[in-house]
């Protein structure tokens, strides 16, 4: 029988700017989760961390740079630069190796010391045929929004209200950059960035530092009375060129199914409790609610509308307030984890969803316009 | 635009020039204010008892807090170095200059820094006064602004 | 960036890059020196593609003949923006599409204009529904993606 393994314990630092140097804010989440679980350094097995090199920080060969602060000073472990989501998969897959019964998941990101994103992402492209045309994740989101809009009939409106859900629901989240009580006519008003874009629809740039230690089955049961056991993951890659996509499906849904097979889940609605998804353009969450199955294709916009993703609603998405309340690049699919780590575990505080949750799923983009995605389903 | 290389091949030329604005902390800040004193402050883990220069948040091997700030010497020994003898992107003043490690006095760790005061005029023959070992001793500058270089280098003492 | 309450180290990273071009993106960029949009015909799928390519990424076989495509498609979908970003290399507003040129099996990205462009809502009326757009060239051609100055509509 293969081994199970669980998430025992989570950190998360507020995304908001700090004064702390990178390191420093490193060492403070490794520490913090480590006396959370009551354990040493020296007993955690293997280190994975999610970081990037050099524009989302400053500094190639990042790892370097940081692995004294995570804790991983000996240590054999690893980093993986895309997707934080997949550091959670690596790490599971150690364990389940059998060669390490405890695994620290790290996601790394101080998005305030950090160039504006569209710089950063003006690099994303290719330098021959869609840089000298200005392309940046912005402009590729601009693109996919109106394909979608066209194609769907969703419509201006609905996509403004995914900000307001969101940014309301961090008014009950400490660690949120980015929180307020707007309506629909002020998403609308702001400054249109990228056309049909708006300003407010776009994700701010925050900091994210969160460390998840996992453990095997007996370990587990050992160091926490509510571990959260990994039941399924997977992913997705689209193309690389813009043109080759068809942006208004896109790989999600593959993706999404990889998870679910492996978790055993044929009726996403009905047994995903809550779901953490990776929404950096507001339109996007109602386009991921069609990949991940939550309602047909075109159908994101009413599915919002039936107040199901509300967080009193039967499927709670981004209680947390998402990524378009704190957005750090580089971590937030594993940050998306730990907020569905803890509203399993009942330790969400004041945006702990009504309803009962035994299954979570966490969701992490990458890539303009989703080029690539992750998914990973949890339960208690 | 494609261009083309000595060779002929047809190359794009870019540039990427991002501007960042890195947080200090706490820690690097005080050791900085130190600098600025002509003082090079470390700090000492009360696990391991190892006093660690420039001053840290925590000690990486115990991964725990450091808190007690030490004074540690301006002197120390000489435990590697190297003749840096071409230009490159980020080099701390113009060729030819000595790149080392120095033991402080007090303190438990390598302390990088420059070498200066020796004549460089020939590379080949630095290694007749630059030795593994020798001692040395910091020489700042007049006006400090709290940075690494507001030592200029570390002269040696004979 | 606004200026911080606590202590920084202002720190700019400088990297000059050379990218190798390759025969083939090579070829792609004499042709719009020329005055000609090339594609490439993948040998297993059939699909033209354009810009050129040397694999063709669903059959990941060598791209087979080069065809020279039509100036002219269908506007797929469009973006504007009234505000200068990083990396812009054209004077606002910046207005950018993916477009599908007749005879091709992908979409083009490049930049749309060669009508008003000053007020957003005038764009949106101009570019509704699928408009035809074509090519339009600068006098002079270096070898590189803004030797077509924009696509503009075709009717």
């Amino acid at each position: 029988m293969m081994r199970r393994v669980a998430i025992v314990e989570v950190a998360l630092s507020p995304a908001g700017e700090s004064a702390d140097n990178y390191l420093d804010q490193v060492y403070r989440v490794c520490r913090e989760v480590l006396d959370k679980a009551g354990i040493t350094r020296e007993d955690v097995g293997t280190v994975v961390s999610a970081s990037s090199d050099v524009f989302h920080g400053g500094v190639s060969c990042a790892n370097a740079y940081y692995w004294d602060s995570g804790a991983a000073f000996l240590k054999n472990g690893t980093r993986q630069d895309g997707e934080s989501l997949l550091a959670f998969s690596y790490a599971v897959m150690r364990i389940l190796t059998g060669h390490y019964d405890t695994a620290l998941v790290l996601g790394l990101c101080k998005g305030s010391e950090n160039p504006d994103n569209d710089m950063i992402t003006h690099f994303f492209t290719d330098p021959f045929y869609q840089r000298p045309l200005g392309l940046n994740e912005t402009v590729a989101a601009g693109l996919q929004m109106r394909a979608y809009l066209e194609h769907s009939g969703t419509t201006e409106e609905q996509c403004a209200r995914v900000v307001v859900k969101n940014l309301g629901n961090a008014l009950r989240n400490p660690n949120a950059h980015r929180k307020g009580r707007l309506d629909v006519d002020t998403v609308l008003r702001s400054p249109k960035v990228m056309d049909p874009l708006k300003e407010l629809e776009c994700a701010p740039k925050s900091e994210g530092f969160v460390a998840l230690l996992l453990a095997s089955e007996d370990k587990a049961k050992k160091l926490t009375k509510r571990p959260v056991w990994f039941r399924g993951f997977g992913s997705s890659m689209d193309f690389f060129y813009l043109g080759d996509r068809d942006m208004g499906s896109g790989v999600l849904a593959q993706a999404a199914k990889r998870a679910y097979d492996m978790a055993g889940i044929r009726d996403p609605v009905k047994e995903i409790h809550v779901a953490e998804v990776t929404e950096p353009y507001a339109f996007q969450e109602l386009l991921w609610y069609e990949g991940l199955g939550f309602c047909g294709p075109g159908e994101g916009g009413k599915f919002l509308d039936t107040g199901a993703t509300a967080p009193e609603g039967s499927l709670p998405v981004n209680p947390s307030g998402g990524v378009l309340a704190a957005n750090p690049y580089v971590s937030r699919g594993l940050c998306r984890l730990a907020e569905v780590t803890l509203q399993i575990r009942g330790q969400a505080g004041e945006r702990q969803v009504d309803r009962e949750v035994e299954t979570g799923l966490a969701h992490g983009t990458h890539g303009f316009a989703g080029q690539f995605h992750a998914v990973a389903v949890v339960g208690a | 635009m494609i261009t083309r290389d000595k060779k002929g091949n047809p190359i794009l030329e870019a540039e990427a020039r991002i501007p960042y604005e890195l947080a200090l902390g706490p820690t690097v800040h005080r050791f900085f204010e130190g600098f600025k004193q002509r003082k090079i402050l470390g700090t000492r883990c009360h696990a391991c008892g190892r006093v660690l220069v420039p001053a840290r948040s925590f000690c990486p091997r115990c991964f725990v807090d450091m808190n007690e700030w030490v004074e540690v010497s301006q002197e120390g020994r000489v435990l590697s170095w190297a003749v840096t003898n071409y230009e490159y992107f980020g080099m701390p003043t113009k060729p030819p200059f000595i790149q080392s490690l120095i033991l402080l006095g007090g303190t438990d760790c390598g302390f990088m820094h420059l070498i200066g005061g020796v004549d460089l005029s020939d590379v080949d023959r630095v290694g007749r006064i630059v030795k593994t070992g020798m001692t040395v001793r910091a020489v700042w500058r007049e006006s400090r602004t709290g940075c690494i270089m507001d030592i200029q280098h570390f002269a040696p003492v004979d | 960036m606004p200026d911080k309450h606590f202590h920084t180290k202002k720190h700019d990273v400088w990297l000059p890059y050379r990218f190798s071009a390759g025969p083939v993106f090579e070829r792609f960029f004499e042709g719009l020196k020329a005055g000609k949009i090339l594609g490439n015909r993948c040998p297993r799928c059939e699909r033209v593609l354009v810009p050129a390519r040397t694999f063709c990424p669903r059959c990941y076989v060598d791209m087979g003949q080069w065809v020279e495509v039509s100036q002219e498609g269908r506007l797929v979908t469009w973006t504007m923006s009234t505000e200068p970003f990083f990396g812009m290399r054209t004077d606002l507003p910046y207005v950018a599409g993916l477009i599908h040129l007749d005879g091709t099996n992908c979409n083009f990205m490049h930049l749309l204009g060669g009508f008003e462009t000053m007020d957003i809502e005038a764009v949106r009326e101009r570019l509704k529904g699928s408009v035809r757009v074509r090519a339009v060239w600068r006098e002079e051609r270096e070898g590189d993606m803004l030797d077509i100055k924009y696509f503009e509509p075709a009717d």
